[in-house]
């Protein structure tokens, strides 16, 4: 063991010493990032801060805070608030459930004094961490034990369900796709993989036609074929295309698009966002940002890779698997690739909530990156 | 610390397994990654670089919006640049939705306390407001009075979202008098847009309206213009967020009638409680100097669109106000085709101006009697006498002599039996029977006894009164004249046919004219009553009575019960042609009067009138107001 880390010395480290073991590339690069989505909300108010870009730039700084902050207590604490993270986001769940049984379409709000959340975002981190903690005290062979593996199926199952009746299709998929991926890198056997895989291709069906709403038919269809309804829910998918489309090659200029300034890009401040970028930079600067995404995912799989312990290392990656998603998602949404979902670019899509839950993420990605020498004992209940 | 160390090298063994699984699968995911990202950047690819021009173009498609600009569409004069069809302005009131406080409803009623609306114009004007974003404004009324429309800016202030607005609309200053000349503009129908074959766009632009009869609807397409149009970006809402570039439309060209505006009026005036046709013809270029149909109608009305109420009393009028009577109306000709008998006659050598036929006051051809219209007769009867006193047996038996096959070549020469091709559309061709259409539709041969009736006009014969206004022409200049009415578009003057000589024998014709002379200039003449005094402006002419009831044999035996008896509809049609001078003929007139066969001969009259006014104006030696182009000057 020729690694130097934390727990071989005998006092804690201090403050600055954390500070200077982050990971500065990172937050440097995840604040071009933000900066490019403060530019595009900057140009989606018709060159304004208000009423998007300089709230956003709020957030950021506050959520800047918070990752630093994260970033700096021991990942053993992480580790023990794992399950009562869970448990507490569990109950948001279930609360927005039952309170928002009345009001409008989807209920995915709770107040909570001055704060609106959003539960099944924090849902999102408190499920990698539950997961990476259970599977963290896990041998490989265990993984794939029925028994053992009831644990952690059931863990993604109970939120997913629960997102799905909010119903919110975008982030119930997120959750099962990177609750399945942290399953896959904690080595559960190809012998169940295999024949899940085939399960689902089969359940796709009855899902169609039994668990889907009407509204969520909707969205596929017209994804299918945006023209037979291009003035209703194809519109979206039809206007984005052309707002990227139109962007060409170096785009149209800062301030310049005419889909966003002239309202024909739906949602532009939001999950539309990535449109914008297109429509205004072209394919260069689409191509840019995803680099700098790609980037930070790169980041975010040296950190898992070099992280000592189990629990690092499936933090850091459930955290990067988390981001790639929802990349992915939006990207593959917005491109007309799949059906429209209401995931938001991370970083550039306006939104409080969401911003909030991916610094928090980074924060705990940098906080596995400067603890990534410490041994983490299989309980880590007496940091705590 | 010691029992921790103790335990932990069974712990990295396992950890070993754990990292190296974890490690594999990591790199695994990452060439996942990789992919999905190798696959957004393909399809920014493929949207960006390879469709980018395709989505370029959609862009601007959504983004710019064509509005297109009607032009004033184009005025029309009178041969001395009366302005017969013109602009005036149309004040006109809009709400904009979105600009009201307490909605459309409440503006409406606000706007009703100012200016007099009605219940049916609240509906349509709510139902508009709801079928279009809140920023487009609904027309609640037009063509208000100025009263209203000053009374309305001046309570503005109190009623937010109401917009007055001027706008032009078509105006017809002379209204019944020239409605079939000039006819009107309305709306675009549905199949109206569907025959646009050139695609013109003016068409679609809200509020245009077109030529739907008369000189209005043959030269729609010049009069209208050319549409300029207005690139306006709009945002996904329609909102026209600034104008790029506008395009003035071209004013359409105006057109210049050979109408005499004065004369037109004064025809009309004194028919218009008539239902009458008249004309009145330059004998030399075939250019027309008045067209009248009375009753007419209102075009100003159809412009601004017909109240139920209006179209009842339009169509229910039994005067039909909406048939263009000189085009296509058509009477039988009664004795004014006796001209025509008797200038075939003469040009084909079957008679003499000196041939003597007697007149007993009937002619009995094999078993069947035809009866003149003088009881006792006229006896012995040359040309001169037959056409004077309007002879019936002296015409039956020059017909008999010439035979109908030369009769029905003689009217259609002199311009009867086919349309005259006159530039406004609705002409009907009237008709003149022969042996082989008698046949086709009868199944029956022709019968000499036909051939009488048609020689005085009757039987099958029908004409409409512009043609017997070109017969007149015709007799008169001895050429082959077509009615015009359009001198010029814009400074292109109208082509026009050489005229050619009608190619009667002079001899004939100057027989012919001597006798209509004698109608109307000497004692026994059958317009002998109603001569123009003054010698220099004497008029020819030839009176004619169509009976559209049949005279019963019992009723020949007990006296004719008169016109004047008889109930509108049952009395005879007043016909007459005419030209004056007697001696150098410049005007030709025809006016038939329907069920105006009286003893005061109403008709002969107005032509006596017309033929004076048109004389003493010297309408045709003035200077006229055309616009001639170099290119027609050195014609």
């Amino acid at each position: 063991m020729s690694v130097h880390s934390y727990s071989d010395r005998r006092r804690p480290a201090s403050l600055s010493h954390k500070l200077s073991e982050v990971n500065w590339r990172l937050v440097v690069l995840i604040t071009l990032i933000a900066c490019a989505g403060f530019m595009m909300l900057y140009s989606a108010a018709g060159g304004s801060f208000s009423p998007w870009a300089a709230r956003q730039m709020a957030r950021f700084v506050v959520g800047f805070f918070i990752l630093v902050a994260v970033a700096c207590v021991d990942l053993r604490v992480w580790m023990g608030l794992a399950y009562p993270a869970y448990a507490f986001s569990l109950v948001l769940l279930v609360a927005v459930e039952v309170a928002g049984r009345v009001g409008l379409g989807a209920q995915r709000w709770i107040e909570l004094g001055p704060l609106a959340l959003q539960p099944s975002e924090l849902m999102k981190i408190a499920l990698v961490l539950a997961l990476a903690r259970y599977l963290h005290g896990l041998v490989p062979g265990e993984v794939s034990k029925p028994l053992k593996l009831f644990v952690p199926l059931a863990m993604i199952a109970v939120p997913v369900v629960l997102v799905l009746m909010q119903p919110n299709l975008g982030t119930a998929t997120l959750l099962a796709l990177c609750g399945a991926l942290l399953l896959f890198l904690a080595g559960l056997s190809w012998y169940w993989i295999v024949p899940t895989l085939s399960a689902v291709a089969l359940a796709v069906p009855i899902a169609w036609q039994f668990v889907l709403h009407d509204y969520q038919k909707q969205r596929v269809m017209t994804f299918l074929d945006p023209h037979t309804d291009a003035l209703g829910a194809g519109w979206n998918i039809t206007q984005a295309k052309i707002a990227l489309g139109s962007g060409g090659i170096v785009g149209k200029g800062f301030l310049l698009g005419t889909q966003s300034r002239l309202n024909f890009l739906p949602e532009k401040e939001t999950d539309f966002i990535f449109t914008m970028i297109g429509e205004e930079f072209g394919f260069l600067g689409s191509m840019v940002l995803l680099a700098m995404f790609a980037l930070v995912l790169y980041y975010g799989i040296q950190i898992a890779m070099k992280a000592r312990s189990q629990f690092g290392r499936l933090l850091a990656m459930g955290i990067t698997v988390n981001f790639f998603l929802y990349i992915m998602i939006n990207g593959l949404m917005v491109m007309g690739l799949i059906p429209v979902v209401g995931i938001p670019m991370p970083l550039i899509s306006y939104g409080g909530s969401a911003m909030m839950t991916v610094m928090f993420g980074f924060g705990l990605l940098m906080s596995v990156h400067v603890h990534r020498g410490i041994a983490v004992p299989k309980r880590s209940s007496g940091m705590i | 610390m010691r029992r921790l160390r103790r335990r932990s090298p069974p712990k990295v063994a396992k950890d070993k397994g754990r990292y190296a699984s974890f490690t594999r699968r990591t790199l695994l995911l990452s060439g996942g990654m990789t992919a999905i990202f190798g696959v957004l950047a393909g399809r920014l690819y493929q949207l960006q670089i390879v469709d980018g021009d395709s989505y370029l173009t959609q862009a601007e498609d959504n983004r710019i919006s064509l509005r297109l600009l009607a032009p004033p569409r184009g005025r029309i004069f009178d041969r001395f640049g009366v302005p017969l069809a013109g602009s005036r302005r149309n004040y006109r009131v809009l709400v904009v939705p979105e600009q009201t406080r307490g909605g459309v409803a409440a503006a409406y009623d606000a706007l009703a306390k100012v200016i007099p609306l009605n219940e049916r114009v609240r509906g349509r004007v709510l139902k508009d407001a709801a079928a279009h974003k809140s920023f487009m404004p609904v027309l609640v009324a037009d063509n208000l009075s100025w009263d209203d429309f000053a009374r309305l800016n001046l309570e503005l202030p109190y009623l937010p979202g109401v917009q007055p607005d001027v706008g032009e609309t078509r105006d017809y200053p002379y209204a019944e008098e020239l409605s079939h000349v000039l006819g009107y503009v309305a709306a675009v129908s549905p199949e109206e847009k569907a025959q646009n074959a050139e695609g013109d766009q003016l068409l679609d632009v809200p509020g245009f309206r077109m030529g739907k009869r008369g000189v209005e609807k043959t030269f729609d397409k010049d009069i209208r213009g050319q549409a300029g149009a207005s690139r306006v970006e709009v945002n996904a809402y329609g909102r026209v967020i600034r104008e790029l570039e506008r395009k003035p439309g071209q004013v359409g060209e105006e057109v210049y009638l050979t109408i005499d505006q004065e004369l037109q009026s004064f025809m009309y005036e004194r028919l218009k409680d008539d239902s009458a046709g008249a004309a009145v013809m330059d004998v030399e270029t075939g250019d027309l100097l008045a067209l009248v149909s009375t009753p007419g109608f209102d075009p100003n009305a159809f412009n601004v669109g017909l109240t139920p109420d209006q179209w009842g009393a339009l169509t229910e009028n039994d005067h039909k106000p909406l048939i263009n009577k000189p085009l296509a109306g058509f009477y039988p000709p009664g004795s004014t085709f006796k001209t025509v008998t008797a200038l075939t006659a003469l040009d084909a050598g079957a008679i003499t101006p000196d041939t003597i036929f007697h007149c007993s006051g009937q002619f009995t051809l094999g078993s069947h009697a035809f009866h003149c219209w003088k009881k006792g007769g006229h006896g012995a009867v040359n040309l001169r006498q037959g056409l004077k006193a309007s002879c019936d047996c002296y015409f039956y038996q020059v017909a008999l002599k010439l035979g109908i096959d030369a009769l029905q070549a003689g009217a259609r020469r002199l311009g009867l039996g086919a349309p005259t091709g006159i530039e406004i559309p609705g002409e009907r061709a009237g008709f003149i029977p022969d042996r082989y259409w008698k046949q086709a539709t009868f199944k029956e041969s022709w019968q000499l006894g036909e051939t009488l009736v048609a020689g005085i006009g009757q039987g099958y014969i029908l004409a409409t009164p512009l043609q017997l206004c070109v017969l007149a022409a015709r007799l008169a200049g001895g050429m082959q004249v077509t009615p015009h009415l359009v001198h010029s578009l814009g400074a292109q003057k109208q082509p026009r046919p050489v005229v050619e000589p009608i190619g009667f024998s002079p001899e004939a014709l100057a027989a012919v004219r001597d006798a209509m002379v004698a109608v109307a200039n000497e004692p026994g003449g059958t317009a002998f009553a109603w001569r123009i005094t003054d010698p220099a402006l004497a008029m020819a002419g030839k009176t004619g009575t169509a009976q559209v009831r049949v005279i019963s044999e019992e009723e020949r035996l007990h006296g004719i019960r008169s016109n004047e008896s008889l109930p509108w509809k049952l009395r005879d049609h007043g016909l007459f042609i005419g030209f004056a001078p007697a001696d150098k003929p410049r005007y030709a007139c025809a006016v038939v009067i329907e069920h105006g066969g009286l003893n005061a001969h109403p008709q002969v009259q107005l032509a006596r009138d017309a033929l004076t006014l048109a004389q003493k104006r010297d309408i045709l030696g003035r200077p006229t107001a055309y616009p001639v182009n170099s290119a027609d000057a050195s014609l």
